[in-house]
């Protein structure tokens, strides 16, 4: 079988003029099977680029193998919940990759990565591109791909505490603190960033941060939840962390039970006011 | 004076999030446990798509959105009770399979042609809205293919952000890498836009907007076409639910202090 991998560094491009480029690019390779990594930018156009070039298409891989002339993909369907595996007889079939896997499933299929040509098809476009701008009003962005720990903060921060009263700043605080001081990604559950006192109170947060059925499902090599309460369908926010802790007050947590390595039943207010100490 | 739009939005209903889900083998491929059983809600992404659909019709008098639902007509018509009562749309709705195992090419040719054939439909005063990915299949690629099949140039994936100006260019942010957003503007219409969860709030059901919706849903699941929607060119080899239970240690009753620096002491290493 013949396969090709591409790479794309580039963020910027418009959709207009890619598909064009990338299905030149597909309908130029000659490969049976065409591995490239699932980036926003790749993710937005090698769909229609692949069905112009009359080549089959699936996304969001997270293995690959071959064996002769078959190629079998594996993928999550129900948002990480099912995994599925499956081939195709049409060729050529584009595969596009989970970026973080990317490198790795080229070297076990033995392809080295060459540069998705950008240019040599030119589409009329109506688009023009502003730029990149952080998606977090607060300053630096909390969503740190690369880091090598997740944290991830629940509904309970916003909850009354011990006094009666909720204690929204000093939560802000707490958490900046430990991003600051631990390097660590952000991580939310939908509770807490679809709470209006929320979005005003934790400014550096957004709906990027939504990791979840209906967010991200990032891949650390460890996660720290915190004051999460959850069942199943959010815990595959975090279904990719290797190694996973938790701090709630709930030992029955549907978030924590089974899920997590360690689950330290305290007030994460306290824990992680101790923790910011240790780091600093 | 800015010309009226038409919105059109793709999306289809999904198991309940809350449900747990058990994969089957079915004589059509592979489906879910008690599929036909299970309740659903229309597919957030798509929810999503559809309020930012209605709140920029809002903007621009004589504006109206089209719902485009492909799924099956029984489930359809349970799923219209609820979504019928948060923002006005009219339905066009394509009997069919909806499920995460489909091929998404068949889904949007269907796609693509029942909203060919909405009367009037005037590609120049068009979006056409989805969400960026559903919860079923989880590809984020039919929108693509219904706007590539609907000769629509211009699409914008994962968007947070559509501001429209009165001269037909509309500005906006889509997610990219690192919690960053590409900013981009766009003259006139059509395109196609995959949102992610955009900003605003799940509309409040509204009963009189219900009733003024479920005087054309009736009609339209009645009139829906059955479309022959499968697995396509795809062959299922497995599909299983992983087993990810771990042996969690439940750590009660011990000093914060002795958490705190467990805590560091593993981050740390």
């Amino acid at each position: 079988m013949n396969i090709k991998a591409f790479s794309l560094d580039s963020i910027e491009g418009t959709y207009s003029s890619d598909v064009p480029a990338f299905a030149a690019a597909v309908k130029a390779s000659g490969a049976d099977l065409i591995l490239v990594p699932g980036t926003s930018r790749v993710k937005r156009s090698m769909p229609a680029a692949a069905m112009r070039a009359g080549a089959a298409v699936d996304t969001n891989a997270v293995d690959v193998s071959v064996e002769g002339d078959k190629a079998v993909v594996s993928r999550w369907a129900y948002r990480q919940r099912i995994l599925c595996s499956f081939s195709r007889a049409a060729r050529p079939w584009v595969v596009v990759v989970d970026p973080a896997l990317f490198p790795e499933l080229c070297a076990k299929l033995g392809v080295s990565p060459e540069p998705l040509p950008e240019s040599g098809a030119s589409g009329e476009t109506r688009t023009h591109v502003n730029g990149v701008v952080s998606a977090s009003s607060g300053g630096e962005s909390t969503i740190r791909p690369d880091a090598k720990l997740l944290f991830v903060a629940g509904a309970g921060w916003t909850k009354k505490q011990a006094d009666g009263a909720a204690h929204l700043p000093e939560a802000a605080g707490l958490i900046t603190g430990f991003l600051a001081k631990s390097g660590a990604s952000l991580g939310s559950s939908k509770s807490l960033v679809d709470m209006p006192e929320a979005a005003q109170a934790f400014s550096f947060m957004s709906h990027m941060n939504q990791v979840g059925q209906t967010g991200a499902t990032p891949r650390h090599p460890k996660g720290l939840a915190t004051c999460c309460h959850g069942e199943e369908p959010h815990v595959v926010g975090w279904r990719f962390i290797a190694e996973r802790r938790a701090v709630n007050l709930d030992a029955n947590c549907g978030w924590a039970q089974g899920k997590t390595d360690v689950l330290y039943v305290a007030d994460a207010f306290e824990v992680m006011k101790k923790v910011n100490e240790l780091l600093a | 004076m800015s010309t009226p739009l038409h919105i059109v939005v793709c999306g289809s209903l999904v198991p309940d999030p809350l449900q747990t889900l058990e994969p089957v083998a079915t004589p059509q491929g592979p489906g879910l446990k008690n599929e036909n059983m299970l309740p659903s809600v229309l597919d957030p992404w798509a929810a999503c798509a559809l309020y930012e659909a209605a709140n920029l019709a809002k903007q621009r008098p004589g504006s109206k959105v089209t719902l485009v639902a492909l799924g099956p007509k029984a489930k359809l018509q349970q799923l219209m009770m609820t979504v019928a009562q948060k923002v006005p749309f009219e339905l066009v709705a394509v009997n069919a399979p909806a499920g995460g195992f489909t091929d998404a090419s068949e889904t949007a040719a269907e796609l693509a042609k029942a909203i060919s054939a909405i009367p009037g439909l005037d590609l120049s005063s068009t979006l056409l809205f989805g969400g960026c990915a559903s919860a079923s299949r989880d590809q984020g690629v039919t929108l693509q293919f219904v706007a590539e099949r609907l000769g629509i140039g211009e699409f914008f994936m994962a968007v947070d952000e559509l501001k429209l100006a009165d001269d037909d260019t509309f500005t906006v942010l889509e997610r990219v890498e690192g919690g960053r957003y590409l900013s981009s503007t766009c003259k006139g219409f059509p395109a196609a836009v995959g949102w992610a969860t955009g900003s605003l709030p799940e509309p409040p059901n509204n009963p009189q907007t219900g009733m003024m919706n479920m005087r054309g849903v009736m009609p339209a699941l009645m009139k829906a076409p059955v479309a022959a929607v499968g697995t396509g060119g795809i062959a299922y080899e497995k599909t299983e639910v992983p087993s990810a239970k771990r042996a969690t240690r439940v750590v009660k009753d011990m000093p914060v202090d002795q958490i705190a620096a467990e805590i560091v002491e593993w981050i740390r290493q």
